[in-house]
């Protein structure tokens, strides 16, 4: 900028026009200041006069969506006060999404959290009626037919992933698996159910329940997250490294198995550990093709498995007699549940921030 | 990278080398090609297999299958729950959605942006099963008190007739419960399209003396629209398939209505077949089959076209740029 002399001239008439430019505004805090008044109102309207939390709530926020824009518009004008009062907005909205969140994080903390015993984790629903039992059937279950689900499913996708990168290239081919690939992250959980059941059907008729029907459902919605982050991550190896492979005589799949996948690691793990979090969860496709059982059955391809998403939801869908007992292993299952998501999450980060290609270099 | 000396062949036996390689390269490529066809074979097989096992159920009579409907008639009511419920959820979420997304990229410090859309990430993070034992035990009770206010001051809008829950387990609950868990998806994809932005509209715009709303009414929106859309579309493909959360959510009874607060309401294609499969048999099984059917065409068709126009967008970004 200042190397052009030009444009500087008209320094003399400038005074005036500043003064015409510079509007009178608001002090540079007065947001925060808005939203200091809001709390402070609002716990005096609950703690003060006893007034129920969300009408003082929505009291205190009335009072700056409104008081804001009015102060902002008698001092600042009508454009400033209409920024103002989306920027109110906007903040409100993502206030207003964060209560579900923290509202779940709670609820679950503070139901799931006594009910992890010891013997919650050491114990099956055989044979228990009422109080005790526990989730090792379902833990189990879930272990299992996670990882059939991976062998099937890594392979699969990681395979598939090499090919758009490495040699389908803006082949017609390629541009068209992509497309289904995307398309085939859309498929509800329950069609992908539905489908390993309609499957397994025809081999060993009506009423079908085993491990391995799930665990090929879950395929169906793992795979195609695993292609997606898998080939975004083979396609950030830089170009370089192929050519340079290539360029020493080493042949095409061995740039790949020893330069491309090597280079690329860390954030392939990172992406099969965050889809693994992902179907850990599902509960409508086990739900109709594996089913729920009170005992430990390690054997996938013979009847019914216990899992942790569906024990949660048969425990508070049919509780039994005294129901309390069975809704609180609900809770805990729950909480098992989310730990467990959480911590694959977390993994899947610190893989990432660990072993990125950056700090190897 | 040692390791790219060893493999590479000696001169001397570039007559065997050549070939070899090439049968191990044509291999590979076999390997991985024939995994990308298997998409493909899965995506058709999904379709096949549910229709081969879907058809006994729509060509069986009324008196075979535990509805007692012919298959239209037991099909189209939950059609239209899984539409109105999955509509209700995109309503709800799309405007909070596109909020955050602008919260998180324009109206706080990056760094901190990048965190807050962590956070938000987690949201989508939590299992379906988490959700619906949250929406039935807790969200469900809170609204009671709503819904009753509503009913008593909105009671001649249709929407809000009433009579209202006593349990608030009702499909306005189940579309609140289905629109915090798109939010995410919509929020993600509105962020990517936000960042997109050229950084140079931005700034002339703000250069002109626009203020921050402005600057995002007049460059950041018209940009981003196609792609808001496509993440619509895929949040409402999200809600058309969610299962558990429905079916553990709403207290259905199979009816068509546009009630939102009363007890008495209509069930979704997903939730039915997640309450209804345990216990079918026969016939009944091949029917519900066959409604998953119909699920799929219809997640299939929103989902295509919310990839179509997501892809156009980028193509079309990326000839701008």
């Amino acid at each position: 900028m200042s190397t052009t002399a030009p444009p500087a001239p008209k320094r003399d008439d400038a005074p005036a026009q500043l003064r015409s430019w510079h509007h009178p505004q608001l002090p540079r805090r007065s947001g925060l200041a808005a939203l200091v008044i809001a709390v402070v109102l609002t716990s005096a309207l609950h703690a003060g006069i006893g007034l129920a939390l969300v009408p003082a709530i929505l009291a205190g926020w009335a009072v700056v969506v409104i008081g804001l824009p009015v102060l902002s518009y008698a001092v600042e004008g009508r454009r400033k006060a209409f920024d103002r009062l989306i920027t109110v907005i906007v903040s409100s909205a993502f206030a207003l999404a964060m209560i579900p969140l923290v509202s779940i994080l709670w609820t679950v903390l503070k139901n799931g959290l006594p009910v992890l015993t010891p013997e919650f984790f050491s114990y099956s629903m055989r044979n228990v009626v009422g109080e005790g039992g526990g989730i090792y059937h379902a833990i189990w279950g879930t272990v299992l037919i996670t990882a059939a689900t991976a062998v099937m499913s890594v392979p699969l996708g990681l395979l598939t992933a090499i090919y758009l990168v490495e040699y389908g290239g803006d082949g017609r081919l390629a541009k068209t698996i992509r497309f289904l690939v995307d398309v085939m992250t859309g498929i509800p959980s329950i069609v992908a159910g539905l489908f390993a059941y309609a499957l397994f059907v025809v081999f060993f008729g009506p009423g079908v329940r085993m491990g391995i029907a799930g665990a090929v459902a879950l395929t169906v919605l793992m795979t195609p997250v695993v292609v997606r982050s898998s080939e975004e991550m083979l396609q950030l190896v830089p170009n370089e490294l192929r050519e340079a492979a290539y360029a020493l005589g080493v042949p095409r799949w061995r740039t790949i198995v020893k330069v491309v996948l090597p280079t690329a690691m860390a954030g392939l793990v990172t992406g099969i550990t965050l889809a693994v979090a992902r179907v850990i969860g599902e509960t409508a496709p086990l739900l109709i093709t594996v089913g729920i059982t009170d005992s430990t059955n390690f054997n996938l391809f013979d009847g019914r498995m216990a899992t942790l998403p569906v024990f949660t939801y048969s425990s508070i869908m049919s509780p039994g007699v005294p129901p309390e007992p069975s809704i609180a292993r609900a809770w805990g299952a729950a909480l098992v549940l989310m730990l467990i998501v959480m911590v694959l999450n977390l993994v899947a980060r610190l893989v990432t921030y660990f072993f990125s290609p950056k700090d190897k270099r | 990278m040692t390791d790219t000396s060893t493999p590479s062949p000696p001169r001397g036996a570039a007559e065997q080398g050549p070939a070899k390689r090439r049968l191990a390269d044509r291999v590979f490529l076999g390997l991985s090609k024939g995994a990308a066809l298997a998409i493909v074979a899965i995506l058709a097989g999904v379709a096949i297999f549910l229709t081969a096992e879907g058809i006994p159920g729509i060509t069986a009579s009324p008196d075979e299958v535990k509805s007692g409907e012919t298959f239209l008639a037991f099909v189209l009511p939950l059609v239209f729950g899984t539409l109105w419920s999955a509509t209700l959820a995109l309503v709800i979420a799309l405007p909070l959605a596109v909020a955050v997304a602008l919260f998180v990229t324009y109206y706080v410090p990056r760094r901190l942006g990048h965190t807050l859309g962590y956070v938000i990430d987690l949201l989508a993070a939590v299992p379906s099963v988490v959700f619906g034992l949250w929406g039935m035990r807790v969200l469900a009770g809170k609204l009671v008190g709503p819904y009753e206010w509503l009913e008593a001051h909105l009671g001649f809008l249709p929407f809000f007739a009433g009579p209202a829950s006593a349990t608030g387990r009702t499909i306005l609950t189940a579309g609140i419960v289905l629109a915090v868990m798109i939010m995410p998806i919509i929020t993600a994809i509105a962020r990517e399209v936000f960042r997109q932005t050229p950084v140079l509209l931005e700034e002339a715009a703000l250069a002109l003396g626009a203020t921050r709303w402005e600057m995002i009414r007049t460059v950041v929106l018209p940009h981003g629209r196609s792609g808001m859309i496509g993440g619509a579309m895929l949040g409402l493909g999200r809600a058309l398939g969610e299962t558990m959360a429905v079916a553990m959510v709403l207290s259905a009874s199979g009816v068509v209505t546009f009630n939102l607060i009363s007890s008495t309401n209509p069930s979704t294609i997903p939730a039915n077949i997640a309450l209804q499969f345990n216990e079918a048999s026969g016939l009944t099984v091949n029917a519900l089959i066959a409604s998953g059917l119909v699920l799929f065409v219809i997640t299939f068709a929103v989902n295509f076209a919310a990839r179509a126009i997501v892809n156009r967008r980028k193509e079309f970004s990326g000839a701008n740029a």
